[in-house]
């Protein structure tokens, strides 16, 4: 007779064995989806070029070096590549002010959404929610449309008077912002929001009563207990803002390259395909880098808060 | 008490306040009026949903009175911020900061007064010596338990030294033996830093034992402000008699009112002494009340007379519910004795005797 161990045990395993089995076919298209693809590119990336795309299947560390450096046309010497890393540069500073802006924009609105009633609540919840309906490629026309020479803002302005001759914000870096800020601020206002619905706001009056100023009830309070959302919310904007594509070919009208567009170059008319593959790994490890080093240092902070 | 001095610490001043508006508008107080003293321990005492906390919401500032004037030391106030108040909370649900340890709770309004480290620092840990938190200084407040967040509590409330604490049913979520601890500790806290006390509770017995006045409170309204032996004993109101322990109701008409004390003849034609109020008019269809333990059973014919109709062991007592020839009921309450029962059975006949000064006449 099996002992109630034994019966435990065997229940387990079964418990197990059933978890794998239907979490499979996710597992599956996880794979096949994302894993399988990047180990081709990874592969690619250590390859020659073809003369029509495509790769040689021959060994190169080329791609790789040609990453961050330039080989000279003539006598074959290294230099660094000054238009990839003024490219890295720029992709990496846009990205940062877009995650401070969408916070500096985002963290109010979440704390004014948290403080509404209840039955409020979830209709600003809907509301912020709206432009996630519409494509991505249609916002962002949608955003080109007000910025652009004869758009919204130039001809009020324009009509008004202040300015004379219309701003030049479209195909700038900041028309890419204001297009990655507007595109990405949901992506900051929801984890935020999620983390301030479940502020004890006791917490709240219970700083004021100890004598703390509205700022310091907010440095000292709030902002610590909602620091996970906050971490959450600059995770989810800064990782697509690097890898951002369509806001800054159709905004930075492609003299303003971010690194996607770099990257979709060597697969197209660059015929570079490994060039292509070693970049996008490199982003990857950049992303990688960028937030092992956010989360360990908001982790540590936090523990010296408390 | 004795050697209170007679200053106010707190007046509060025809306050009222009313929440939401139109159709829809709540009076959670109505024009009450009421004056702390300093180094009191003060009770308010009510039901839930009789204004109390929304009274200590607006001494604290964490709202505002729809009419009225609340002064602190003769100054009004009323329309101070929260933080600009000389006055301290100790919430319901405690509102410890999650994210810091003990001391960094303790020391928390005196770093926001921006006070020098090394004094914070001694501050903090006479505070934690006070409440007997030495050990756990550096724990966060999720591990410690209900009764050391208590403490802690109390002890950040305290360390600024406010000139006024108020404490919203601080020990409700605390279990009976720790609350009874946590009365007694409260009151030593009180009388060793001197420091005026409001209480809410709704917890009659808890305000009994604690208070140096208590003020009974309604719908809105304070109905009575006096030592706990005034309210037990000379509840002026139905509610305050019904509200404070038990009591038996006798309808009785009051006659020859003088020296504070009346004639009542009740339903079965006894007549008994019963204080009553300088300002009472005599009226016929008077309500006078009686508490269980003021009155007698006895086999003998007394003032009122029925049927045992119930017997209810209690421990230190026994409650004997009698139904009264009149119609009405009466409880008593009988000390036990280790040796012998309470010497009545169900169905027996049995007189009741009311003292001479047993018995109360109410206003209304």
């Amino acid at each position: 007779m099996a002992t109630a161990e034994e019966v435990a045990k065997a229940a387990e395993r079964r418990d197990v064995r059933d978890r794998w089995l239907l979490s499979a076919p996710a597992l599956l298209v996880i794979f096949l989806a994302a894993t399988g693809p990047l180990l081709i590119v990874l592969v690619y990336s250590f390859l020659t070029p073809g003369s029509y795309g495509d790769v040689k299947w021959q060994f190169s560390p080329e791609a790789w070096i040609s990453v961050f450096l330039e080989r000279d046309i003539f006598d074959d010497t290294l230099s660094i590549a000054a238009a990839h890393v003024t490219i890295f540069l720029r992709s990496i500073k846009l990205s940062v002010v877009t995650t401070i802006a969408t916070l500096v924009l985002g963290f109010p609105t979440a704390y004014f959404m948290a403080t509404r009633s209840e039955k409020t609540r979830d209709l600003w919840l809907f509301l912020i929610t709206i432009p996630f309906w519409t494509n991505l490629l249609i916002r962002t026309f949608a955003v080109l449309q007000i910025i652009r020479n004869e758009g919204i803002i130039n001809t009020i302005l324009l009509k008004l008077g202040i300015i004379s001759a219309p701003i030049q914000i479209l195909y700038t870096d900041t028309a890419i912002l204001i297009g990655m800020a507007y595109v990405y601020l949901p992506l900051m206002v929801l984890p935020i929001y999620a983390s301030m619905e479940k502020l004890d706001f006791r917490l709240v009056e219970a700083g004021y009563d100890l004598y703390a100023s509205r700022f310091q009830v907010l440095r000292r309070i709030i902002f610590p207990l909602v620091k996970p959302g906050v971490i959450a919310g600059s995770i989810l904007v800064f990782i697509p803002a690097l890898g951002a594509y369509v806001t800054p070919s159709v905004l930075g009208g492609g003299k303003n390259m971010m690194l996607s567009n770099l990257i979709e170059l060597q697969f197209g008319q660059g015929r570079n395909w490994p060039l292509g593959s070693a970049l996008s790994i490199a982003v990857m490890i950049i992303v990688m880098v960028a937030l092992l080093a956010y989360v360990r240092n908001a982790g540590r902070s936090g523990v010296r808060h408390g | 008490m004795p050697d209170k001095p007679d200053r106010n610490a707190i007046e509060v001043v025809n306050v009222s306040k009313i929440f939401g508006s139109g159709e829809g508008q709540v009076a959670a107080l109505d024009t009450v009026s009421v004056s702390i003293r300093e180094n009191e321990f003060f009770t308010l005492l009510g039901p839930s949903g009789c204004g109390k906390t929304t009274l200590l919401r607006l001494i604290a500032g964490f709202d505002f009175p729809t009419a009225g004037e609340i002064l602190l030391y003769g100054q009004d106030i009323a329309p101070l911020p929260p933080f600009k108040r000389p006055v301290n909370t100790v919430f319901q649900s405690y509102a410890l900061f999650p994210h810091m340890t003990v001391a960094d709770n303790i020391g928390f309004g005196l770093e926001m007064l921006g006070k020098p480290k090394a004094e914070i620092k001694a501050r903090v840990a006479e505070m934690l010596k006070l409440v007997k938190m030495e050990a756990l200084a550096g724990r966060r407040t999720s591990q410690i338990s209900g009764g050391q967040q208590q403490r802690v509590a109390l002890a950040r409330a305290l360390a600024p030294q406010p000139k006024v604490l108020l404490l919203d049913e601080p020990l409700s979520a605390l279990d009976y033996k720790l609350r009874k601890e946590m009365q007694i500790e409260l009151k030593r806290l009180q009388h060793e830093t001197g420091i005026t006390f409001i209480f809410v509770t709704h917890d009659q017995e808890e305000a009994l034992t604690m208070s140096d006045r208590i003020a009974v409170m309604s719908s809105g309204k304070i109905l009575q402000v006096g030592s706990p032996w005034d309210i037990y004993d000379k509840p002026a109101e139905r509610f305050v008699a019904d509200f404070i322990g038990e009591t038996n109701f006798l309808t009785a008409a009051i006659s020859e009112m003088a020296n504070g004390k009346a004639r009542a003849t009740l339903k079965s034609g006894a007549t008994i002494e019963a204080t009553v109020a300088q300002s009472f008019q005599p009226k016929p269809n008077a309500t006078v009340v009686v508490r269980p333990e003021h009155a007698k059973l006895t086999k003998a014919k007394g003032e009122l007379s029925g049927t045992v109709e119930n017997i209810v062991y209690f421990g230190t007592d026994t409650h004997i519910h009698v139904h009264l020839d009149s119609g009405e009921l009466f409880t008593v309450r009988q000390q036990n004795t280790r040796s012998a029962g309470c010497g009545f059975e169900k169905g027996d006949a049995v007189g009741i005797l009311i003292g001479s000064d047993a018995a109360q006449v109410l206003k209304d």
